[in-house]
Protein backbone atom coordinates (compact mmCIF):
# COMPACT_ATOMS: atom_id res chain seq x y z
CA UNK A 1 0.00 0.00 0.00
CA UNK A 2 2.65 2.26 1.10
CA UNK A 3 4.74 1.61 -2.46
CA UNK A 4 1.39 2.14 -4.60
CA UNK A 5 1.39 5.86 -2.77
CA UNK A 6 4.92 6.24 -3.08
CA UNK A 7 4.52 5.55 -6.80
CA UNK A 8 2.30 8.10 -7.35
CA UNK A 9 3.31 10.96 -5.04
CA UNK A 10 6.75 10.06 -7.54
CA UNK A 11 4.72 10.20 -11.04
CA UNK A 12 2.49 13.27 -9.92
CA UNK A 13 5.47 14.70 -8.78
CA UNK A 14 7.20 14.19 -12.05
CA UNK A 15 4.03 15.77 -14.06
CA UNK A 16 4.73 19.13 -11.79
CA UNK A 17 8.68 19.18 -13.00
CA UNK A 18 7.33 18.84 -16.80
CA UNK A 19 5.00 21.92 -15.69
CA UNK A 20 7.64 23.76 -14.18
CA UNK A 21 10.17 23.32 -16.95
CA UNK A 22 7.63 24.37 -19.82
CA UNK A 23 6.34 27.37 -17.45
CA UNK A 24 10.54 28.16 -16.74
CA UNK A 25 11.30 27.95 -20.07
CA UNK A 26 8.70 30.62 -21.06
CA UNK A 27 9.17 32.74 -18.41
CA UNK A 28 13.26 32.63 -18.77
CA UNK A 29 12.50 33.72 -23.15
CA UNK A 30 10.18 36.71 -21.74
CA UNK A 31 12.51 37.76 -19.35
CA UNK A 32 15.69 37.30 -21.44
CA UNK A 33 14.07 39.31 -24.55
CA UNK A 34 12.58 41.60 -22.20
CA UNK A 35 15.37 42.66 -19.92
CA UNK A 36 17.86 42.56 -23.26
CA UNK A 37 15.33 44.49 -25.49
CA UNK A 38 14.03 47.18 -23.20
CA UNK A 39 17.28 48.87 -23.10
CA UNK A 40 17.04 49.94 -27.04
CA UNK A 41 13.63 50.69 -27.30
CA UNK A 42 13.01 54.57 -27.23
CA UNK A 43 11.36 56.80 -29.07
CA UNK A 44 13.98 57.34 -31.91
CA UNK A 45 14.14 53.70 -31.71
CA UNK A 46 10.55 53.62 -33.12
CA UNK A 47 10.26 56.67 -35.27
CA UNK A 48 13.12 56.58 -37.59
CA UNK A 49 14.64 53.90 -40.40
CA UNK A 50 18.13 52.83 -39.76
CA UNK A 51 21.28 54.24 -40.47
CA UNK A 52 25.08 54.00 -41.21
CA UNK A 53 24.51 50.42 -42.68
CA UNK A 54 22.18 49.32 -39.47
CA UNK A 55 24.13 49.80 -36.65
CA UNK A 56 22.12 52.90 -35.98
CA UNK A 57 18.84 54.44 -35.78
CA UNK A 58 15.00 52.74 -35.90
CA UNK A 59 13.06 50.21 -37.20
CA UNK A 60 10.67 52.59 -38.00
CA UNK A 61 10.18 51.45 -41.76
CA UNK A 62 10.21 47.82 -40.62
CA UNK A 63 6.99 48.76 -38.43
CA UNK A 64 5.11 50.44 -41.20
CA UNK A 65 5.96 47.57 -43.79
CA UNK A 66 4.50 44.69 -41.09
CA UNK A 67 1.32 46.88 -40.97
CA UNK A 68 0.68 47.52 -44.75
CA UNK A 69 1.44 43.89 -45.45
CA UNK A 70 -0.70 42.47 -42.58
CA UNK A 71 -3.47 45.52 -43.61
CA UNK A 72 -3.01 43.37 -47.49
CA UNK A 73 -3.15 39.76 -45.93
CA UNK A 74 -6.65 40.61 -43.99
CA UNK A 75 -8.21 42.42 -47.31
CA UNK A 76 -7.43 38.53 -48.58
CA UNK A 77 -8.40 36.12 -45.75
CA UNK A 78 -10.63 37.80 -43.28
CA UNK A 79 -13.77 37.88 -45.79
CA UNK A 80 -12.56 34.90 -47.62
CA UNK A 81 -12.53 32.81 -44.54
CA UNK A 82 -15.83 34.53 -43.28
CA UNK A 83 -17.04 33.33 -46.48
CA UNK A 84 -15.96 29.83 -46.43
CA UNK A 85 -17.23 29.47 -42.90
CA UNK A 86 -20.75 31.00 -43.94
CA UNK A 87 -20.92 28.32 -46.52
CA UNK A 88 -19.61 25.42 -44.48
CA UNK A 89 -21.45 25.66 -41.31
CA UNK A 90 -24.73 26.87 -42.74
CA UNK A 91 -25.34 25.26 -46.24
CA UNK A 92 -23.04 22.49 -46.27
CA UNK A 93 -24.44 19.25 -45.83
CA UNK A 94 -22.65 16.03 -45.03
CA UNK A 95 -21.67 14.87 -48.04
CA UNK A 96 -18.08 13.58 -49.78
CA UNK A 97 -17.55 17.06 -51.41
CA UNK A 98 -17.75 18.76 -48.00
CA UNK A 99 -15.50 16.17 -45.95
CA UNK A 100 -13.18 16.94 -48.82
CA UNK A 101 -13.29 20.79 -48.45
CA UNK A 102 -12.91 19.92 -44.64
CA UNK A 103 -10.03 17.75 -45.33
CA UNK A 104 -8.15 20.95 -47.62
CA UNK A 105 -8.65 23.01 -44.61
CA UNK A 106 -6.74 20.75 -42.70
CA UNK A 107 -4.37 20.01 -44.59
CA UNK A 108 -3.23 23.89 -45.90
CA UNK A 109 -2.91 24.48 -42.26
CA UNK A 110 -0.44 21.91 -42.33
CA UNK A 111 1.62 22.89 -45.25
CA UNK A 112 5.47 24.35 -44.21
CA UNK A 113 5.54 28.21 -44.73
CA UNK A 114 8.13 28.17 -46.60
CA UNK A 115 6.35 26.49 -49.34
CA UNK A 116 3.53 28.94 -49.15
CA UNK A 117 6.44 31.43 -50.20
CA UNK A 118 7.41 28.80 -52.90
CA UNK A 119 4.20 29.13 -54.25
CA UNK A 120 4.12 32.87 -53.95
CA UNK A 121 7.03 33.43 -56.02
CA UNK A 122 5.25 31.47 -58.78
CA UNK A 123 2.09 32.69 -58.73
CA UNK A 124 2.13 36.04 -57.39
CA UNK A 125 5.58 37.86 -58.68
CA UNK A 126 6.10 35.65 -61.91
CA UNK A 127 2.38 34.68 -63.17
CA UNK A 128 0.76 37.36 -62.17
CA UNK A 129 3.77 39.55 -62.37
CA UNK A 130 3.01 41.35 -59.22
CA UNK A 131 6.83 41.09 -58.54
CA UNK A 132 8.48 41.24 -55.17
CA UNK A 133 6.28 43.61 -53.11
CA UNK A 134 3.98 44.02 -50.42
CA UNK A 135 1.02 42.93 -52.67
CA UNK A 136 2.94 39.85 -53.54
CA UNK A 137 3.89 39.27 -50.13
CA UNK A 138 0.77 40.21 -48.17
CA UNK A 139 -1.11 37.42 -50.92
CA UNK A 140 0.83 35.31 -50.00
CA UNK A 141 0.17 35.45 -46.31
CA UNK A 142 -3.25 35.63 -47.24
CA UNK A 143 -3.71 32.01 -48.08
CA UNK A 144 -1.19 30.66 -45.23
CA UNK A 145 -3.51 32.81 -42.76
CA UNK A 146 -6.85 31.62 -44.77
CA UNK A 147 -7.31 27.95 -43.19
CA UNK A 148 -6.84 29.78 -39.85
CA UNK A 149 -9.70 32.23 -40.68
CA UNK A 150 -11.89 29.65 -41.37
CA UNK A 151 -11.61 27.82 -38.61
CA UNK A 152 -11.88 30.35 -35.93
CA UNK A 153 -15.00 31.94 -38.10
CA UNK A 154 -16.41 29.05 -37.86
CA UNK A 155 -16.12 28.43 -34.68
CA UNK A 156 -17.77 31.34 -33.80
CA UNK A 157 -21.29 30.47 -36.11
CA UNK A 158 -21.32 27.04 -33.95
CA UNK A 159 -21.76 29.01 -30.83
CA UNK A 160 -25.12 30.39 -32.81
CA UNK A 161 -28.08 28.32 -31.40
CA UNK A 162 -30.31 26.73 -33.93
CA UNK A 163 -33.53 27.73 -32.99
CA UNK A 164 -31.93 31.93 -34.00
CA UNK A 165 -32.15 30.35 -37.44
CA UNK A 166 -35.25 28.01 -36.95
CA UNK A 167 -37.41 31.35 -35.59
CA UNK A 168 -36.35 33.35 -38.66
CA UNK A 169 -37.36 30.55 -40.94
CA UNK A 170 -40.84 29.70 -38.82
CA UNK A 171 -41.86 33.40 -39.54
CA UNK A 172 -41.31 33.10 -43.30
CA UNK A 173 -37.43 34.27 -43.70
CA UNK A 174 -35.56 33.03 -46.48
CA UNK A 175 -32.30 31.15 -45.72
CA UNK A 176 -30.21 34.29 -46.52
CA UNK A 177 -32.56 36.69 -44.21
CA UNK A 178 -32.24 34.20 -41.46
CA UNK A 179 -28.50 34.00 -41.56
CA UNK A 180 -28.00 37.94 -42.62
CA UNK A 181 -30.24 38.85 -39.67
CA UNK A 182 -30.83 36.30 -36.95
CA UNK A 183 -27.05 34.58 -37.16
CA UNK A 184 -24.37 37.15 -38.65
CA UNK A 185 -25.16 39.72 -36.35
CA UNK A 186 -24.39 37.77 -33.28
CA UNK A 187 -21.84 35.79 -34.54
CA UNK A 188 -19.59 38.69 -35.88
CA UNK A 189 -18.07 39.99 -32.95
CA UNK A 190 -17.12 36.59 -32.43
CA UNK A 191 -15.72 35.55 -36.50
CA UNK A 192 -13.41 38.92 -35.96
CA UNK A 193 -11.85 38.42 -33.00
CA UNK A 194 -11.00 34.74 -33.95
CA UNK A 195 -9.99 36.56 -37.36
CA UNK A 196 -7.32 39.18 -35.25
CA UNK A 197 -5.66 36.12 -34.05
CA UNK A 198 -4.88 34.34 -37.32
CA UNK A 199 -3.65 37.96 -38.97
CA UNK A 200 -1.40 38.08 -35.33
CA UNK A 201 0.46 35.03 -36.33
CA UNK A 202 0.63 36.46 -39.75
CA UNK A 203 2.53 39.29 -39.07
CA UNK A 204 5.64 37.12 -36.94
CA UNK A 205 5.64 34.97 -40.12
CA UNK A 206 8.99 35.60 -41.81
CA UNK A 207 9.61 32.43 -44.52
CA UNK A 208 6.73 33.16 -47.06
CA UNK A 209 7.73 36.79 -47.11
CA UNK A 210 11.79 36.73 -47.69
CA UNK A 211 11.09 35.98 -51.27
CA UNK A 212 7.98 37.48 -51.94
CA UNK A 213 8.53 41.02 -51.03
CA UNK A 214 10.68 41.60 -47.74
CA UNK A 215 13.79 43.81 -48.46
CA UNK A 216 17.12 43.64 -46.54
CA UNK A 217 17.20 47.27 -46.52
CA UNK A 218 15.05 50.05 -47.81
CA UNK A 219 16.15 53.65 -47.46
CA UNK A 220 12.26 55.02 -48.21
CA UNK A 221 9.44 53.24 -47.09
CA UNK A 222 6.80 51.72 -49.95
CA UNK A 223 4.79 54.06 -51.88
CA UNK A 224 2.81 51.60 -53.98
CA UNK A 225 1.58 48.17 -53.27
CA UNK A 226 3.70 47.33 -56.00
CA UNK A 227 6.97 48.52 -54.07
CA UNK A 228 9.45 46.23 -51.85
CA UNK A 229 9.04 46.47 -47.97
CA UNK A 230 11.19 46.14 -44.84
CA UNK A 231 9.48 43.81 -42.30
CA UNK A 232 10.07 43.23 -37.94
CA UNK A 233 10.07 39.51 -38.90
CA UNK A 234 12.76 39.46 -41.61
CA UNK A 235 14.41 42.42 -40.18
CA UNK A 236 15.22 40.55 -36.62
CA UNK A 237 16.24 37.61 -39.33
CA UNK A 238 18.78 40.02 -40.88
CA UNK A 239 20.04 41.71 -37.64
CA UNK A 240 20.37 38.27 -36.40
CA UNK A 241 22.39 36.56 -39.02
CA UNK A 242 22.58 38.41 -41.83
CA UNK A 243 24.19 41.64 -40.91
CA UNK A 244 28.24 41.96 -40.91
CA UNK A 245 28.91 42.96 -37.28
CA UNK A 246 26.79 40.61 -35.79
CA UNK A 247 27.56 41.52 -32.20
CA UNK A 248 27.66 45.44 -32.43
CA UNK A 249 23.62 45.48 -33.56
CA UNK A 250 22.44 42.46 -31.17
CA UNK A 251 20.68 45.57 -28.93
CA UNK A 252 18.97 46.54 -32.09
CA UNK A 253 18.32 42.55 -32.72
CA UNK A 254 17.07 42.98 -29.17
CA UNK A 255 15.02 45.88 -29.53
CA UNK A 256 13.52 44.02 -32.58
CA UNK A 257 12.59 41.07 -31.18
CA UNK A 258 10.30 42.47 -28.19
CA UNK A 259 8.83 45.23 -30.69
CA UNK A 260 7.23 42.31 -32.38
CA UNK A 261 6.25 40.28 -29.65
CA UNK A 262 4.63 43.63 -28.03
CA UNK A 263 3.13 43.95 -31.18
CA UNK A 264 2.14 40.43 -31.70
CA UNK A 265 1.09 39.91 -27.65
CA UNK A 266 -1.23 43.50 -27.76
CA UNK A 267 -3.20 41.64 -30.40
CA UNK A 268 -3.92 39.05 -28.71
CA UNK A 269 -4.45 41.25 -25.33
CA UNK A 270 -6.81 43.19 -27.84
CA UNK A 271 -8.76 40.04 -28.65
CA UNK A 272 -9.15 39.08 -25.18
CA UNK A 273 -10.55 42.09 -24.14
CA UNK A 274 -13.26 42.07 -26.57
CA UNK A 275 -14.10 38.59 -26.01
CA UNK A 276 -14.71 39.35 -22.41
CA UNK A 277 -16.72 42.28 -22.69
CA UNK A 278 -18.65 40.45 -25.49
CA UNK A 279 -19.35 37.82 -23.82
CA UNK A 280 -20.67 40.46 -20.40
CA UNK A 281 -23.00 41.74 -23.03
CA UNK A 282 -24.53 38.80 -24.46
CA UNK A 283 -24.96 37.92 -20.56
CA UNK A 284 -26.72 40.92 -19.93
CA UNK B 1 -45.40 34.65 -58.43
CA UNK B 2 -42.37 36.47 -60.53
CA UNK B 3 -41.80 37.88 -56.51
CA UNK B 4 -41.37 34.02 -55.54
CA UNK B 5 -39.26 33.10 -58.38
CA UNK B 6 -36.58 36.22 -57.80
CA UNK B 7 -36.46 34.88 -53.98
CA UNK B 8 -35.63 31.63 -54.91
CA UNK B 9 -33.04 33.15 -57.92
CA UNK B 10 -31.84 35.26 -55.47
CA UNK B 11 -31.27 32.65 -52.99
CA UNK B 12 -29.59 30.03 -55.17
CA UNK B 13 -27.12 32.88 -56.59
CA UNK B 14 -26.35 33.59 -52.50
CA UNK B 15 -25.85 30.00 -52.16
CA UNK B 16 -23.37 29.75 -54.94
CA UNK B 17 -21.77 32.78 -53.93
CA UNK B 18 -20.63 31.10 -50.53
CA UNK B 19 -20.18 27.31 -52.30
CA UNK B 20 -17.23 28.88 -54.48
CA UNK B 21 -15.70 30.68 -51.86
CA UNK B 22 -15.95 27.04 -49.69
CA UNK B 23 -14.87 25.50 -52.77
CA UNK B 24 -11.74 28.05 -53.36
CA UNK B 25 -9.55 26.08 -50.40
CA UNK B 26 -9.69 22.71 -52.55
CA UNK B 27 -8.26 24.66 -55.42
CA UNK B 28 -5.61 26.54 -53.50
CA UNK B 29 -4.50 23.08 -52.04
CA UNK B 30 -4.32 21.22 -55.53
CA UNK B 31 -2.83 24.70 -57.35
CA UNK B 32 0.09 24.45 -54.82
CA UNK B 33 0.53 21.40 -55.43
CA UNK B 34 0.45 21.08 -58.96
CA UNK B 35 2.32 24.37 -59.28
CA UNK B 36 5.03 23.04 -57.57
CA UNK B 37 5.10 20.06 -59.65
CA UNK B 38 5.26 21.88 -62.35
CA UNK B 39 7.79 23.80 -61.68
CA UNK B 40 10.09 20.75 -60.27
CA UNK B 41 10.08 19.04 -63.16
CA UNK B 42 12.27 20.85 -65.37
CA UNK B 43 14.52 19.65 -62.68
CA UNK B 44 14.81 16.68 -63.63
CA UNK B 45 15.57 17.06 -66.97
CA UNK B 46 19.26 17.37 -66.14
CA UNK B 47 19.60 15.70 -62.62
CA UNK B 48 18.93 11.71 -62.27
CA UNK B 49 15.60 11.19 -60.00
CA UNK B 50 17.76 7.99 -58.49
CA UNK B 51 20.82 10.71 -58.30
CA UNK B 52 18.38 13.66 -56.65
CA UNK B 53 17.40 11.15 -53.63
CA UNK B 54 20.36 8.83 -52.98
CA UNK B 55 23.37 10.90 -53.33
CA UNK B 56 24.27 12.70 -50.73
CA UNK B 57 26.20 15.75 -51.45
CA UNK B 58 24.59 19.17 -52.75
CA UNK B 59 26.80 20.64 -54.41
CA UNK B 60 24.53 22.97 -57.22
CA UNK B 61 27.52 25.91 -57.71
CA UNK B 62 30.45 23.79 -58.06
CA UNK B 63 32.46 24.95 -60.95
CA UNK B 64 33.41 21.31 -61.63
CA UNK B 65 30.84 19.35 -61.36
CA UNK B 66 27.32 20.54 -59.77
CA UNK B 67 25.78 17.91 -57.87
CA UNK B 68 22.09 17.97 -56.78
CA UNK B 69 21.51 15.04 -53.82
CA UNK B 70 19.35 15.77 -51.00
CA UNK B 71 20.06 12.71 -48.76
CA UNK B 72 21.67 14.41 -46.46
CA UNK B 73 18.74 17.05 -45.96
CA UNK B 74 16.55 14.58 -45.42
CA UNK B 75 18.32 13.02 -42.92
CA UNK B 76 19.21 16.18 -41.52
CA UNK B 77 15.28 17.60 -41.50
CA UNK B 78 14.46 14.36 -40.00
CA UNK B 79 16.75 13.93 -37.46
CA UNK B 80 16.29 17.40 -36.25
CA UNK B 81 12.57 16.18 -35.48
CA UNK B 82 13.44 13.08 -33.83
CA UNK B 83 15.37 15.38 -31.34
CA UNK B 84 12.41 17.54 -31.05
CA UNK B 85 9.98 14.64 -30.81
CA UNK B 86 12.05 12.70 -28.03
CA UNK B 87 12.05 16.25 -25.91
CA UNK B 88 8.47 17.36 -26.30
CA UNK B 89 6.11 14.22 -26.35
CA UNK B 90 6.98 13.36 -22.69
CA UNK B 91 6.98 16.23 -21.59
CA UNK B 92 3.65 17.39 -23.48
CA UNK B 93 1.98 14.22 -22.50
CA UNK B 94 3.25 14.99 -18.99
CA UNK B 95 1.82 18.44 -18.59
CA UNK B 96 -1.30 17.64 -20.56
CA UNK B 97 -1.97 14.53 -17.95
CA UNK B 98 -0.94 17.36 -14.96
CA UNK B 99 -3.25 19.77 -16.44
CA UNK B 100 -6.37 17.04 -17.28
CA UNK B 101 -6.25 15.13 -13.61
CA UNK B 102 -3.78 16.83 -10.90
CA UNK B 103 -4.27 20.73 -11.45
CA UNK B 104 -6.85 22.43 -9.66
CA UNK B 105 -8.98 24.56 -11.90
CA UNK B 106 -7.69 27.67 -10.74
CA UNK B 107 -4.13 26.16 -11.43
CA UNK B 108 -5.31 25.36 -15.18
CA UNK B 109 -6.87 28.69 -15.93
CA UNK B 110 -3.36 30.14 -15.45
CA UNK B 111 -1.04 27.68 -16.56
CA UNK B 112 -2.97 27.35 -20.17
CA UNK B 113 -2.76 31.08 -20.76
CA UNK B 114 0.77 31.01 -20.41
CA UNK B 115 1.17 28.24 -22.45
CA UNK B 116 -0.53 29.58 -25.03
CA UNK B 117 1.60 32.66 -25.08
CA UNK B 118 4.16 30.38 -25.82
CA UNK B 119 2.03 29.56 -28.93
CA UNK B 120 1.96 32.99 -29.88
CA UNK B 121 5.70 33.82 -30.44
CA UNK B 122 7.09 33.89 -33.92
CA UNK B 123 8.94 31.46 -35.32
CA UNK B 124 11.85 34.26 -36.16
CA UNK B 125 12.16 35.23 -32.33
CA UNK B 126 12.44 31.51 -30.92
CA UNK B 127 15.19 31.10 -33.49
CA UNK B 128 16.91 34.07 -32.49
CA UNK B 129 16.28 32.71 -28.67
CA UNK B 130 18.46 29.70 -29.91
CA UNK B 131 21.39 32.25 -31.45
CA UNK B 132 22.07 34.15 -28.27
CA UNK B 133 20.47 31.75 -25.53
CA UNK B 134 20.55 28.11 -26.10
CA UNK B 135 23.76 28.41 -28.32
CA UNK B 136 26.34 29.31 -25.80
CA UNK B 137 24.98 27.25 -23.48
CA UNK B 138 25.58 24.43 -25.54
CA UNK B 139 28.63 25.30 -27.03
CA UNK B 140 29.61 25.58 -23.23
CA UNK B 141 28.42 21.92 -22.02
CA UNK B 142 29.83 20.42 -25.14
CA UNK B 143 33.26 21.89 -25.08
CA UNK B 144 32.54 23.17 -29.00
CA UNK B 145 33.30 26.34 -30.56
CA UNK B 146 29.94 26.84 -30.83
CA UNK B 147 26.31 26.22 -29.89
CA UNK B 148 24.56 25.90 -33.77
CA UNK B 149 23.81 22.31 -34.59
CA UNK B 150 21.06 19.56 -34.66
CA UNK B 151 20.42 19.64 -30.82
CA UNK B 152 19.93 23.40 -30.63
CA UNK B 153 16.92 22.97 -33.51
CA UNK B 154 15.96 20.11 -31.85
CA UNK B 155 15.41 21.87 -28.34
CA UNK B 156 13.43 25.09 -30.08
CA UNK B 157 11.20 23.19 -32.12
CA UNK B 158 10.46 20.90 -29.31
CA UNK B 159 9.43 24.21 -27.81
CA UNK B 160 7.41 25.10 -30.34
CA UNK B 161 5.72 22.08 -30.57
CA UNK B 162 4.53 21.35 -27.09
CA UNK B 163 1.61 23.98 -27.27
CA UNK B 164 -0.11 22.10 -30.17
CA UNK B 165 0.82 18.35 -28.05
CA UNK B 166 -0.19 19.90 -25.41
CA UNK B 167 -3.60 21.61 -25.82
CA UNK B 168 -4.26 18.53 -28.36
CA UNK B 169 -3.44 15.76 -25.67
CA UNK B 170 -5.23 17.53 -23.15
CA UNK B 171 -8.52 17.49 -25.07
CA UNK B 172 -8.20 13.68 -25.86
CA UNK B 173 -7.71 13.00 -22.17
CA UNK B 174 -10.93 15.34 -21.04
CA UNK B 175 -12.99 13.38 -23.70
CA UNK B 176 -12.31 9.86 -22.07
CA UNK B 177 -15.59 9.03 -20.25
CA UNK B 178 -15.58 9.77 -16.35
CA UNK B 179 -16.77 5.75 -16.38
CA UNK B 180 -13.89 4.58 -16.96
CA UNK B 181 -12.11 6.74 -14.59
CA UNK B 182 -14.49 6.08 -11.33
CA UNK B 183 -14.61 2.05 -12.48
CA UNK B 184 -10.84 2.21 -12.21
CA UNK B 185 -10.93 3.92 -8.71
CA UNK B 186 -13.54 1.59 -7.37
CA UNK B 187 -12.08 -1.36 -8.29
CA UNK B 188 -9.44 -0.04 -5.94
CA UNK B 189 -6.56 1.79 -8.19
CA UNK B 190 -4.71 4.44 -7.43
CA UNK B 191 -5.39 7.69 -9.55
CA UNK B 192 -1.29 7.25 -10.94
CA UNK B 193 -2.30 3.62 -12.23
CA UNK B 194 -5.52 5.04 -13.59
CA UNK B 195 -3.78 7.97 -15.34
CA UNK B 196 -1.03 5.51 -16.60
CA UNK B 197 -2.94 2.44 -17.40
CA UNK B 198 -6.42 3.64 -17.86
CA UNK B 199 -7.03 7.32 -19.20
CA UNK B 200 -3.97 7.62 -21.25
CA UNK B 201 -4.29 4.34 -23.12
CA UNK B 202 -7.64 5.37 -23.86
CA UNK B 203 -6.83 9.08 -24.69
CA UNK B 204 -3.68 6.99 -27.27
CA UNK B 205 -5.53 8.16 -30.16
CA UNK B 206 -5.89 11.94 -29.64
CA UNK B 207 -2.43 11.70 -28.11
CA UNK B 208 -1.07 10.15 -31.19
CA UNK B 209 -2.72 12.73 -33.97
CA UNK B 210 -1.16 15.83 -31.85
CA UNK B 211 1.95 14.10 -31.76
CA UNK B 212 1.88 13.82 -35.54
CA UNK B 213 0.47 17.34 -35.81
CA UNK B 214 3.50 18.24 -34.11
CA UNK B 215 6.10 16.19 -35.96
CA UNK B 216 4.46 17.93 -39.76
CA UNK B 217 5.32 21.40 -38.10
CA UNK B 218 8.63 20.27 -37.29
CA UNK B 219 9.37 19.68 -40.83
CA UNK B 220 8.36 22.12 -42.27
CA UNK B 221 9.52 24.75 -39.50
CA UNK B 222 12.04 27.12 -41.41
CA UNK B 223 13.13 29.95 -39.54
CA UNK B 224 14.60 28.36 -36.42
CA UNK B 225 16.11 25.80 -37.67
CA UNK B 226 17.89 28.32 -40.42
CA UNK B 227 19.02 30.33 -37.49
CA UNK B 228 20.06 27.51 -35.01
CA UNK B 229 21.59 24.51 -36.45
CA UNK B 230 24.80 25.81 -38.18
CA UNK B 231 23.40 25.19 -42.10
CA UNK B 232 26.72 23.10 -42.71
CA UNK B 233 25.95 21.19 -46.47
CA UNK B 234 27.25 17.91 -44.88
CA UNK B 235 26.18 14.69 -43.70
CA UNK B 236 25.35 14.67 -39.76
CA UNK B 237 26.91 12.66 -37.94
CA UNK B 238 25.16 12.97 -34.55
CA UNK B 239 23.17 15.74 -33.23
CA UNK B 240 26.22 17.66 -32.21
CA UNK B 241 27.11 18.25 -35.88
CA UNK B 242 25.94 21.43 -37.85
CA UNK B 243 23.39 20.44 -39.84
CA UNK B 244 21.74 22.08 -43.08
CA UNK B 245 17.48 21.07 -43.60
CA UNK B 246 15.02 21.04 -46.36
CA UNK B 247 13.57 24.30 -45.39
CA UNK B 248 16.73 25.63 -44.46
CA UNK B 249 18.47 25.42 -48.07
CA UNK B 250 15.80 26.56 -49.71
CA UNK B 251 15.32 29.54 -47.37
CA UNK B 252 19.30 29.91 -47.67
CA UNK B 253 19.91 29.78 -51.82
CA UNK B 254 16.48 30.75 -53.18
CA UNK B 255 17.00 34.39 -52.69
CA UNK B 256 20.56 34.00 -54.66
CA UNK B 257 19.79 31.40 -57.55
CA UNK B 258 19.29 33.22 -61.03
CA UNK B 259 16.05 32.04 -61.99
CA UNK B 260 14.82 29.25 -64.36
CA UNK B 261 17.77 27.48 -64.32
CA UNK B 262 18.31 23.99 -62.78
CA UNK B 263 19.24 25.09 -59.55
CA UNK B 264 16.54 26.94 -59.17
CA UNK B 265 13.89 23.91 -60.32
CA UNK B 266 16.04 21.82 -57.90
CA UNK B 267 14.88 23.98 -55.22
CA UNK B 268 11.19 23.48 -55.83
CA UNK B 269 11.82 19.62 -55.98
CA UNK B 270 12.86 19.96 -52.57
CA UNK B 271 9.94 22.09 -51.67
CA UNK B 272 7.70 19.36 -53.34
CA UNK B 273 9.30 16.84 -51.15
CA UNK B 274 8.72 18.91 -48.85
CA UNK B 275 4.99 19.20 -49.33
CA UNK B 276 4.43 15.56 -50.00
CA UNK B 277 6.44 14.66 -46.44
CA UNK B 278 4.01 16.92 -44.66
CA UNK B 279 0.71 15.73 -46.61
CA UNK B 280 0.81 12.77 -45.50
CA UNK B 281 2.19 12.97 -41.97
CA UNK B 282 -0.93 15.61 -41.68
CA UNK B 283 -3.84 13.35 -43.26
CA UNK B 284 -2.02 10.39 -41.21
CA UNK B 285 -2.52 12.30 -37.89
CA UNK B 286 -6.46 13.67 -38.99
CA UNK B 287 -7.02 9.83 -39.56
CA UNK B 288 -6.19 8.92 -36.26
CA UNK B 289 -8.78 12.25 -35.06
CA UNK B 290 -10.84 10.80 -36.80
CA UNK B 291 -10.81 7.60 -35.56
CA UNK B 292 -10.35 8.39 -32.35
CA UNK B 293 -13.53 10.86 -32.43
CA UNK B 294 -15.99 8.36 -34.70
CA UNK B 295 -15.54 5.77 -31.87
CA UNK B 296 -16.62 8.44 -29.04
CA UNK B 297 -19.44 9.06 -30.67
Amino acid sequence: MNKKKFIEFLGFFSLRICVYLVLAVILLFVYDIGSKGVGSINWEFLSQAPRKGMTEGGIFPAIIGTFLVTIVTAILAVPLGMFAAIYLNEYAKQTKLTRIIRLSIRNLSGVPSIVYGLFGVILFVNILKFGTSVLSAGLTLGLLTLPWTITASEEALKTIPNSYREGALALGATKWQAIRTNVLPYALPGMLTGTVLGLARAAGETAPIMFTGAAFYLPMLPKSLADQFMALPYHLYVMATQHHAISQVRPLAYGTALVLIILILLMNLAVFILRFRLRRVIKD
Amino acid sequence: MRNIYFRKLKESIIRAFFFTNGILVVFILMGIFFFLLYTAIPAFREIDIKEFFTSKNWNPTSPVKEEYGILAMIVSTFLVTLGALVIAVPIGIGVASYLSDVAHWKVREIVKPIIEILAGIPSVVIGFLGIVLFGPAIAKISGQSHGLNAINGSILLAVMALPTIISISEDSLNAVPRAYKEASLALGASRWQTLVRVKIPAALSGIIAAVMLGMGRAIGETMTVLMATGNAPAFPSGFLSSIRTMTATIAIELGEVPYYTTHYYALFAIGLVLFIITFFVNLISDLVLHKFQEREL
